[in-house]
Order: structure tokens, then sequence, then C-alpha cells
């Protein structure tokens, strides 16, 4: 691989930024691969390196509909966290921190991943008992955990609401310092250009139709860049996981829904963590060209469409307003929506299948950003060994059927209120 | 807004309505013991890119139970009908 350093910088740059190699490759795909990746999002480019990294398999292809980067990996509101409660959950989101923190030496390209630390306001004592309950399980699991009263609050965010008529009174706020943001885009470059060193396949513009049978075992893929054989096939396809396991033979408890995100005009900088409030579904961080980037609810329906309805947008813009009163006069420069695989516990599905030859990595809801380094990891694992990794052995498919579902919310299985 | 005509009180905004799922899915009668039965009934989902039978109640209007077929692709709402008188 052709390295980036400070001196391939400087050499470049005195000969005019002409001799700059391609990232990666264009190949056209070859008759048989050994693993096929469906999806060449952050999950399906994580999983092929960590497969070559990791397990030495190299004879991989990534098949990806569109264009790598195009899905939810650069749909997203970049927030990094482990911040979670139950067991199952906990550690595989630690550990994923654990490989951000050093992913940009991992790869030798810069995800610009910023521990700048997430805040989530606690806007009653009861809130704030339980956000103790969740720093006390996280620290107990070695995770950094904090709970801050209000005036520590005060000191961090004093643009949020402490006034007498603040709609929800600021009581205090749960705080991981070690959480951040990442720049979206430059995971799945990164991921991409790493793979590919390693000789993987990047096949774009190349849709997955079908799948091919010997028997019952599924030995690889019909495209419309003709057929592929493959020893073992992973899914990775976010908010497209039902077609695709449909065409499978797969029944899932999966239903697709959109999630809308926004960036504002910038402005000098202002929020200096990642925040999210606590009484309403607004969650905002501060892009470094100075845009607000901020996300909020589900719309709330089923639907496949890459866009989102103006009823969330008033109801995100009501709760940043609340919040956050000095940003009202800001304006909105563009937002976008991106289909998320709903689970009915808000947690993934990451297992071999009842299909034999067949993988599956989906189900992530909103919250696939933060898993992509472990999900490609243990998704890999899973992939070299035919058994799950012990990371995510809790995320398997027959949860459900045994009553194991991991529902942080404790929403009952509504994908639609997850 | 999706725009749903409701049959009581006309067209209105969709966030007058709660939503509240796939309306495809046949509940088991309480007798039935099949686990296999209660076990897609409660989680596994068709979730179709394209017509979807879904069920929306008018909370904000009428509160009548609603069934609705609607494009997952560009949210054309296709048919609004009462949904009482069909087994849920």
């Amino acid at each position: 691989m052709y390295g980036y350093s400070v001196f391939s910088i400087l050499r470049n740059g005195l000969s005019g930024q002409k001799h700059w190699p391609l990232a990666w490759r264009a190949p056209s795909p070859k008759s048989n691969y050994d693993v096929v990746i469906v999806g060449g999002g952050g999950h399906g480019l994580a999983t092929a390196f960590y497969l070559a990294e990791n397990h030495g398999i190299r004879n991989i292809a990534v098949v990806e509909k569109g264009y790598i980067g195009g899905g939810n990996v650069g749909r997203n509101t970049t927030i990094v966290r482990s911040n979670y409660l139950l067991d199952g959950n906990t550690h595989f989101y630690e550990f994923s921190l654990k490989l951000w923190e050093n992913l940009s030496r991992t790869l030798n390209y810069n995800v610009m991943f910023s521990q700048r630390g997430q805040l989530v306001a606690a806007h009653s004592p009861d809130q704030l008992d339980g956000f103790s309950h969740r720093a006390n399980v996280m620290r107990l699991n070695g995770i950094d955990a904090e709970v801050l009263d209000r005036d520590e609050v005060r000191r961090m965010a004093p643009y949020f609401d402490y006034s007498e008529t603040a709609r929800f009174p600021i009581y205090g706020a749960h705080w991981q310092s070690r959480a951040g943001t990442a720049r979206h885009d430059a995971v799945a470059w990164g991921y991409a250009r790493a793979a590919d060193a390693h000789g993987v396949d990047i096949i774009q513009n190349c849709e997955v139709t079908g799948f091919i049978r010997q028997g019952e075992r599924i030995v690889g893929v019909e495209t419309t860049r003709g057929k592929i054989g493959a020893g073992r096939v992973g899914l990775a396809v976010a908010g497209h996981t039902s077609t695709l396991g449909r065409k499978a033979g797969l029944e899932l408890p999966i239903e697709s829904h959109i999630l809308q995100a926004f960036v504002t005009e910038p402005i000098k900088p202002l929020v200096h963590q990642t925040v999210a409030y606590g009484a309403d579904h607004f969650y905002v961080s501060q892009s470094d060209k100075g845009g607000l980037v901020f996300g909020g609810a589900l719309d709330g329906y089923n639907s496949y469409a890459q866009r989102g309805n103006l009823g969330i947008v008033r109801d995100v813009a009501e709760a940043a307003v609340a919040l956050m009163p000095c940003i009202s006069r800001l304006r909105i420069l563009r937002h976008w929506g991106g289909v998320m695989d709903m689970t009915p516990d808000a947690s993934p599905i990451m297992c071999p299948t009842p299909i034999d030859g067949l993988y599956l990595n989906g189900g992530w809801c909103y919250g696939g950003f933060k898993a992509t380094p472990a999900s490609g990891w243990c998704f890999a694992h899973t992939l070299a060994t035919g058994a799950p990794h012990p990371l995510i052995a809790a995320y398997g498919l027959d949860r459900f059927r045994t009553g194991r579902t991991i529902d942080e919310a404790g929403i009952g299985p509504f994908a639609w209120l997850q | 807004m999706l725009q749903i005509k409701c049959p009581c009180c006309g067209p209105r905004d969709h966030d007058e309505f709660r939503y509240a799922g796939d309306a495809s899915v046949g509940r088991p009668a309480h007798t039935d013991a099949d686990f296999e039965r209660w076990y897609r009934y409660v989680f596994v989902r068709e979730n179709p890119a394209g017509a979807h039978r879904e069920y929306w109640q008018h909370v904000m209007g009428c509160r009548q139970w609603l069934i609705v077929e609607r494009n997952t692709v560009n949210h054309t709402i296709l048919s609004v009908n009462f949904s009482r008188g069909t087994p849920a």
C-alpha cells in the first residue's frame, strides 16, 4: 500500500499533487471468492479488512449496489460512544471504542476521531438517578463514566437554557469523556483502502439480485454483473436486510424505518462536546467546518425512501430550541434520511443463519456507526470460523425465540417506537 | 406530512394519527398453544418495499382504528378503511 505520511504529503505537494495513486482499485468480479460480503458500507468494508488482517483470508469480494460510503455510513451524525447499560451491549461497544482509539493508525488513514466527550442532560432528579445507575454499570464494566451536577453542566455547556422558564429544567448530566465523533466518509474510505491493499476486491455498482444454491447451501450470489461463487456469503446491507434476507429464504424480525439528520450553516465554536437532550430526541455535535450536526427520532412508519418528513423536522427543531435557545435563528443547510433496519429490541443481529453458507450482520437500528470497527472485527471472526465471536454471542437471531432480547429502552417489540 | 383520508374526518396530516404497525399479521387464537405461531405474530415482519397494510389510529380526531395501504418506497397512500370487522 502507498503509505500516507507527512513525507508523502510534502513529496506530492512539491510535484503538483499529480502523482497520488488511486486509493483502491476498481476490479471486475472474479468467478469465485472464499468470502463474498454483500454491502460496501462501513460494516462490510471493515469485515473485509479484518478478515484479511486478523484471519489471513484475502480472496474476498465486497459487492456494493451503489458506491461505497453512499449508504448509512455517510448518513449518520458521526457520534461514537459506549454508554450502554445491558450485558451483551456494554463490552461490545467498549471494544469498539477501543478500536476507534487506534483506528487512524491501524488504517494509515486519518478518520479524524475526536474524543470530545458526550454529555447527556438529565431533566429530573429521577432521570439523574437513572443516569447514576447507568454510570455505575459502566464503571463496574471498566468503562469511563461520570455523573455531573447542574453547576458542572453549566460550566461545560453554558448555552443550555438554565432559566426559570426552561421547558425542562437541567438537574445534571451523564458524561463519558472518551466518547466523540469521527469523519464518517473517512471511515468508509480508510477501510476500503486498507482492505484493497490486502487484495480485497471492492466491486461497486453491482447489485445482488439473488443467491446461488447447491442443495440447501448458498454457494454464491447472482448480481447485475454476473454470477459470483462464494465459500461463504456475509450480508451487511443496513436498511435492506429484509429484502435480501427474503431472497435467501430468511424470515426476520426487522422493519425498515427512516431516520433523519440535519446540518446548519457554520458558526464559530459553540458545542465543544457531543450533546444529547434527555427530555426528547435531540443530539448534536459541531463539525470541524462549524455546522451543527444533529438528529432526532425516527419518522415513525415503515419506509424505504431515503428522505424524511417535515413533521420530524419541526419536532427536532422544537427540541433543539428548548435545550439551546441561542440557536433559534440558525438556518438549516441540509437534511437527509437513511433507511434503518429496526429490530424489536433496538439491538443488532449478527450471527450465522439457519441457511448453510449465509451469515447475517444487520438490524443496527440507528446505532451502527459507532459499532463499525467491532462489527467488522466480530463478523470477520464469525465468517472465518463459522461461529459467533464471544462479544456478539448475545446478538443471535434466536434471542427473540428464547426471550433474551436486549431492549436498552425497555419499550417492547415495536420497532417504530424503539 | 402524509395526508391520510380518514373515513370519518376527511384528509388529515399523519401526525394526528398514531402508527401501529403491520396489519397483515394475524393474531393466533388465545387457545392456540403453538409457540412458533406466537413468535411469528410478535416478532416476524414481512417488511415489504412496496405496498404495506398498516394500522393507524386517529388519536387526535375520531379515535377510529384504520387500515391504511401505503407504498413504503414512495409513500403513496393506496387505500384507507376502518379496521373494525377485520380480525386483528
